[in-house]
C-alpha cells in the first residue's frame, strides 16, 4: 500500500497541521510516513501546501510528479493540481472558494461542503479537521483512532483539552462526502 | 529496550541526536532553512538535565571560533548553518582542521551564490568537499537523505571526527532539514565527565598536571620545515580516513545498463526515476555517495567498466560529476543533470533527462 497525497490552500488554512496529523495517524498505524512542505515566506493568505506519503515500504523521493489523493481548499491550488492527480486519482475540494469546478473525468471528484459545516460547528479553527474526517471517509487510509491518537502527539499538551472539539469536527467531516 | 519512533523534521532530529549523544556544546546563529535546530535545543534545554551548553552566539564566526576552543579542550562541539552563514564560519573549519580538533558542523544547504534562497541546493560539494578555508585540509563530509539519518550522522559524525581527531560536515538541504519522518531516536548517554576527557583525550587542554607537558593549541609554525611536517602528518590521517571509511549505498546496479549517481535528498529522487525506468524497461541503477569526502572512487570506477553511462543528478551546474569523472576506469559518456537557485528536481525530469542524454 503506498498513498501519495497533496493538501493545498491558502496559509492559515492549517493546511501544513492537517498533513502532520495525518502523518502521525499513519505513524500510529505503524506506517512510513514522509510529510514534506512548501515551506518559505508563505503566511496567511499565502498559498501553501504539504506532501504526505503513507506507505507500508521504505519511501523513495518525498518529491512527486503525481498524486493519488489531493485535498484543495481554494482556486490557486485547484489550478495547479487538478492536473497532477494520477488517472483513478480522488480529488476532494470544498466548492466555497473554488469558482471553476474541476474537469476531470478520469479521476473521482468529491466536493465536500467543509466550510458551511465549520460555520455550523462554531469554531473555525476546525476546518482543517472537518476536511480530514473527509479524507479519511474517502480514503480509508488511517482510522480516526489513529487521528485522535496522532492529534493527541501533534497538539501540545496545553490544547489537549480541545480534542473532542476536534474528533466532533472529524466527525461531521466523514458525514459530508456523498459516496 | 522499546525503541522510541517518533515523527520529527530533520533539522529537529539533529537536535535531538546532540543531546542523546552526550554533545557538550551547540553553538550557533539563526538562518533558514535550519533555525529549527538551535530552536529545538532551546526548548529541550539540555543544559538542565545533561549539562549541555546551547549558545545563540552573536554571529557565525563567533559560533565556529567557540567550537574551535571548545573543541581545543576535548569537548564534543557542533554548529550548524546554511551556506551563506558556512562560508563565513570557513576561517575556523581551517583553525579547526589544523588544529587536528574534532567538531561537528552541519550545513543545511540552500540556494546561492551570495544571500541567494531559503529554498534547497547541493550547490557548496566544491566547499564542504575541496576545502572551503585555506589550506591542504579535508573534511569528512557526511550527506544524510532522510530525517534518520539526520539524527544517525549526528552520533556517526562524533565518532568519526575523535577517531580522527578532525571537523566532520553534515552536508545536508533544505529539504531533508525541513521534511518530517519517522524516526528512531538514539539512546541517552551521558557526557564524558572531565576526568573521563583527561584520560582518553590526552591531547586536550584540560590543565597541565604536574606529570606532563602541557598541551598547546596553536595552528601558527612559523618554521616551515616543521609545517610541512605537521602537513604530511593531516595527509596520513587523510590516506587512513580514505582507506577506512568510504561509505556508499548502490540500488539495482547487480544488471544495470546506465547508472545515476546522486547524493543526499537527490538519490532518493532520483531512485523514484529508475524505479519509473525499470517499469519502462530501462535497467537503470543508483549510486548514492554517503561520504562525499571520502568519495567512493572505486565503487565509481568498478560501475564504469559495466554500465554504458552514467548521469549525475545534482541541485547545481556540475559539482559531484567532477569526482566522478576522476574516478572512471573506463572513459564512458558521463552526462550531468541539476537544477538550480533552489528549484528541485523532480523524478520525472531525472527520467526525461536520462532518456534525452542517452537516446533512449
Amino acid at each position: 500500500m503506498k498513498e501519495e497525497i497533496i493538501i493545498a490552500g491558502f496559509g492559515g488554512q492549517g493546511v501544513l497541521s492537517m498533513g502532520k496529523i495525518l502523518a502521525y495517524a499513519g505513524l500510529m498505524g505503524g506506517l512510513e510516513v514522509t510529510w514534506m512542505p512548501s515551506y518559505g515566506p508563505e503566511q496567511r493568505g499565502g498559498t501553501a501546501n504539504v506532501t504526505v506519503i503513507l506507505s507500508d515500504a521504505r519511501i523513495s523521493s518525498p518529491v512527486l510528479n503525481a498524486y493519488d489523493t489531493a485535498v484543495i481548499l481554494n482556486q490557486q491550488s485547484l489550478d495547479k493540481f487538478e492536473a497532477r492527480l494520477k488517472p483513478g486519482g480522488t480529488l476532494i475540494y470544498d466548492p466555497y472558494s473554488i469558482h471553476h469546478a474541476p474537469k476531470r473525468t478520469d479521476i473521482s471528484v468529491i466536493p465536500v461542503d467543509a466550510m458551511e459545516a465549520t460555520f455550523a460547528l462554531g469554531s473555525s479553527k476546525t476546518y482543517n479537521m472537518v476536511l480530514l474526517g473527509s479524507l479519511i471517509k474517502v480514503r480509508p487510509l488511517v482510522g480516526i483512532d489513529a487521528v485522535m491518537a496522532g492529534l493527541k502527539k501533534a497538539l501540545p499538551e496545553r490544547h489537549h483539552h480541545l480534542l473532542p472539539l476536534n474528533k466532533d469536527a472529524i466527525l461531521k467531516g466523514m458525514e459530508l462526502p456523498r459516496l | 529496550m522499546e525503541q522510541e519512533v517518533t515523527l520529527m523534521k530533520g533539522n529537529e532530529a539533529i537536535a535531538h541526536a546532540a543531546v542523546r549523544y552526550g554533545v557538550d556544546g551547540y553553538f550557533g546563529y539563526p538562518i533558514t532553512p535550519q533555525s529549527e535546530i538551535l530552536e529545538t535545543l532551546e526548548e529541550l534545554m539540555p543544559w538542565d538535565t545533561t549539562g549541555m551548553v546551547v549558545l545563540q552566539a552573536e554571529s557565525e564566526v563567533a559560533a565556529i571560533n567557540m567550537v574551535y576552543g571548545g573543541a581545543a579542550t576535548g569537548k564534543a562541539c557542533m554548529t550548524s548553518s546554511s551556506s551563506p552563514g558556512i562560508s563565513l564560519k570557513q576561517e575556523g573549519i581551517s583553525y579547526i582542521a589544523a588544529g587536528e580538533l574534532p567538531a561537528l558542523i552541519v550545513n543545511c544547504m540552500r540556494g546561492g551564490p551570495g544571500l541567494g534562497t531559503i529554498q534547497p541546493s547541493q550547490a557548496d560539494y566544491f566547499q564542504a568537499t575541496k576545502g572551503g578555508g585555506h589550506g591542504d585540509y579535508h573534511l569528512i563530509v557526511l550527506a544524510p537523505a532522510s530525517v534518520q539519518e539526520m539524527a544517525d550522522f549526528v552520533g556517526l559524525g562524533f565518532d568519526l571526527a575523535f577517531k580522527y581527531r578532525t571537523p566532520v560536515m553534515m552536508l545536508a538541504d533544505g529539504i531533508v532539514g525541513q521534511m518530517m519522518e519517522k524516526v528512531v531516536l538514539p539512546p541517552f548517554r551521558p557526557r564524558l565527565t572531565d576526568e573521563e576527557i583527561a584520560e582518553q583525550r590526552p591531547w586536550a587542554v584540560t590543565g597541565r598536571p604536574a606529570t606532563r607537558r602541557p598541551n598547546i593549541m596553536t595552528t601558527l609554525e612559523l618554521d616551515p620545515c616543521l609545517m610541512e611536517k605537521h602537513n604530511l602528518h593531516l595527509q596520513e590521517t587523510y590516506d587512513l580516513i580514505k582507506a577506512n571509511e568510504v561509505r556508499y549505498e548502490e540500488y539495482y546496479t547487480d544488471d544495470c545498463d546506465y547508472l545515476i549517481v546522486a547524493f543526499g535528498c537527490v538519490a532518493r529522487i532520483c531512485l523514484k526515476a529508475v524505479e519509473e525506468a525499470r517499469a519502462q524497461g530501462i535497467k537503470v541503477g543508483l549510486l548514492r555517495p554517503v561520504t562525499l569526502w571520502p568519495f567512493p572512487a572505486e565503487a565509481v570506477g568498478r560501475l564504469s567498466s559495466r554500465v554504458k553511462g552514467m548521469l549525475v543528478a545534482e541541485l547545481n551546474t556540475g559539482q559531484m560529476i567532477e569526482d566522478v569523472l576522476l574516478s572512471l576506469d573506463e572513459r564512458i559518456p558521463v552526462h550531468h543533470f541539476g537544477r538550480l537557485g533552489g528549484i528541485v528536481m523532480d523524478p520525472d525530469e531525472v527520467l526525461v533527462a536520462l532518456k534525452e542524454k542517452f537516446s533512449l
